[in-house]
């Protein structure tokens, strides 16, 4: 379980900000934050790791004190037991994706195992002996994930880990991490934007803004994608339809059908985010 | 024809540029990492010190390391009777000249290399349980090496074209303090072009090669992590 109440001096485009956040994580629980940028959702997940220091409050994790302001405690990154995945990968580039894992994984009894074990559950077995710079971003993020787990942490921090892959990748990722949650059952906090992610992945959702806490409940549904029926005004070089939708506009679409056609348009409200 | 005191002068050449290498890499590492990540508000003034050799005459460093190990002076009282250290005309005179006239060619390549590795490395192997000097040792300096080679060419070749620090402090003393481009002044001195010539081809040389090795070497090391 962990418990905590940080404050830290923001600086938003909006100006000074305070991050003031009080939460409690069941053991378990997976957990997203989410919230427009300068919400202060990377801040407080780096407070969580001990990469930055908060102004005051207090931090336990399983009854440890990782941060108390009042008895002026507080615990490096390196002795938090946790596993963070940061949004832009952050792999040693001078290391292969076999190194990488042994690096995190080096300090427990049967290394070599969990490392084995990492590569084959994040479907990595082929890239092992590949260098970072040659993988993409979704392999990338997939080595990321693994090394984070290598450590066997009892918490997992992900900071926007799928924000920057297209989205059959981001799908694919998505897989990976109620895979990963579901077999480690890790307290987790995933830093999202994308509501159908949250709601696919999460317990709860917190939604920040400007430092503060707006809401925190149940992930909502993203809308059921919409459908539309069109007519077809013409077809346009390179397989492109122009397409009358009932309320008068025109849209381009890709596909095949005959000038003068009625075609069902399917908007995805979730994936268009 | 070589001269006569060519292969000792080369050898007491290259003792002074390797030394100079191997403890300008000691000691500007960690000053190089302080001014890299350090957010002192005296840093501008440490960043100062450090690169006042560069603008500096040889002379001006030369004369002042000449004044601070005599014994007229209450430096050179203090490493004369407390260390024991007589430097004036000695190697580990020039050593220390050289060590102060070098500083800069080490510490900026090493500060622009800590300054080039993503921050979120460190902070990525600090959240994997390892320590500074781990982080260090495993991850920052294997992702600046061509920033080391970089230091330690420089710094040796610079090392070997030092003439006014010798000069000052070292004097010209054969074996002992006479390196080779001082040698070449005083050959030139006693219009002996030839032998002149012999240590300043060599000089010419060694400094040529060395750099060709290391901008070859800093190439094929960007092609393979890129």
């Amino acid at each position: 379980m962990i418990d905590f109440h940080l404050t830290k001096a923001l600086h938003t485009t909006a100006g000074p900000r305070t991050l003031d956040v009080a939460l409690t994580l069941a053991p378990g629980e997976l957990v997203a934050l989410s919230g427009p940028s300068g919400a202060g959702k990377t801040t407080l997940l780096r407070l969580l790791a001990g990469l930055s220091k908060p102004d005051s409050g207090f931090l336990t994790f399983d009854g440890q004190p990782w941060y108390d302001r009042a008895r002026r405690q507080w615990l490096p990154p390196q002795q938090r037991p946790l596993g963070f995945v940061f949004q832009e990968y952050a792999l040693f580039p001078n290391m292969t994706v076999r190194q990488n894992l042994a690096f995190a994984a080096e300090s427990q009894p049967d290394a070599r195992r969990i490392v084995d074990e990492l590569l084959e559950l994040l479907e990595l077995i082929e890239l092992a002996e590949r260098r970072p710079a040659v993988l993409s971003g979704g392999q990338q993020q997939r080595v990321a994930l693994a090394r984070a787990l290598a450590r066997r942490p009892r918490l997992l921090l992900l900071d926007e880990p799928l924000s920057a892959l297209d989205l059959p990748t981001r799908l694919r990722l998505q897989d990976a991490l109620a895979e990963v949650h579901g077999q480690f059952k890790l307290t987790t906090i995933l830093i999202s934007h994308d509501p159908a992610e949250i709601a696919r992945l999460a317990d709860r959702v917190v939604e920040l803004d400007l430092g503060q806490v707006r809401r925190v409940g149940p992930p909502v549904a993203p809308a059921a994608p919409a459908t539309v029926v069109g007519r077809v005004l013409a077809a346009l070089p390179g397989g492109r339809l122009r397409v009358q939708l009932p309320g008068g506009a025109a849209v381009e679409v890709s596909g095949m059908a005959g000038v003068g056609e009625e075609i069902a348009l399917t908007v995805d409200v979730a994936r268009t985010l | 024809m070589l001269p006569p005191d060519y292969w000792q002068t080369l050898r007491l050449t290259l003792a002074l540029a390797s030394c100079t290498t191997a403890l300008l890499l000691l000691l500007g590492l960690p000053l190089a990492y302080a001014l890299a990540h350090g957010r002192s508000r005296l840093k501008p003034l440490l960043e100062a010190v450090v690169s006042l050799p560069l603008v500096l005459p040889p002379t001006v460093i030369g004369f002042y390391l000449l004044l601070a190990f005599s014994d007229s002076t209450a430096v050179g009282q203090f490493l004369i009777n407390n260390l024991g250290l007589s430097l004036n005309f000695t190697f580990s005179g020039i050593l220390a000249g050289s060590l102060v006239y070098s500083l800069p060619f080490m510490v900026q390549p090493l500060q622009a290399g800590f300054k080039q590795v993503p921050h979120s490395l460190t902070e990525a192997a600090y959240t994997l349980g390892k320590s500074r000097l781990t982080t260090l040792w495993r991850v920052l300096l294997p992702n600046m090496k061509p920033a080391l080679l970089n230091g330690a060419v420089l710094t040796f070749a610079h090392t070997l074209g030092e003439f006014g620090v010798v000069l000052m402090i070292g004097g010209s003393l054969p074996g002992r303090t006479r390196v080779a481009s001082i040698a070449i002044y005083d050959e030139v001195q006693s219009l002996h072009y030839d032998q002149a010539n012999a240590y300043a081809f060599t000089l010419l040389a060694v400094a040529f090669v060395i750099l060709v090795a290391l901008y070859w070497f800093t190439k094929r090391d960007a092609a393979r992590l890129s």
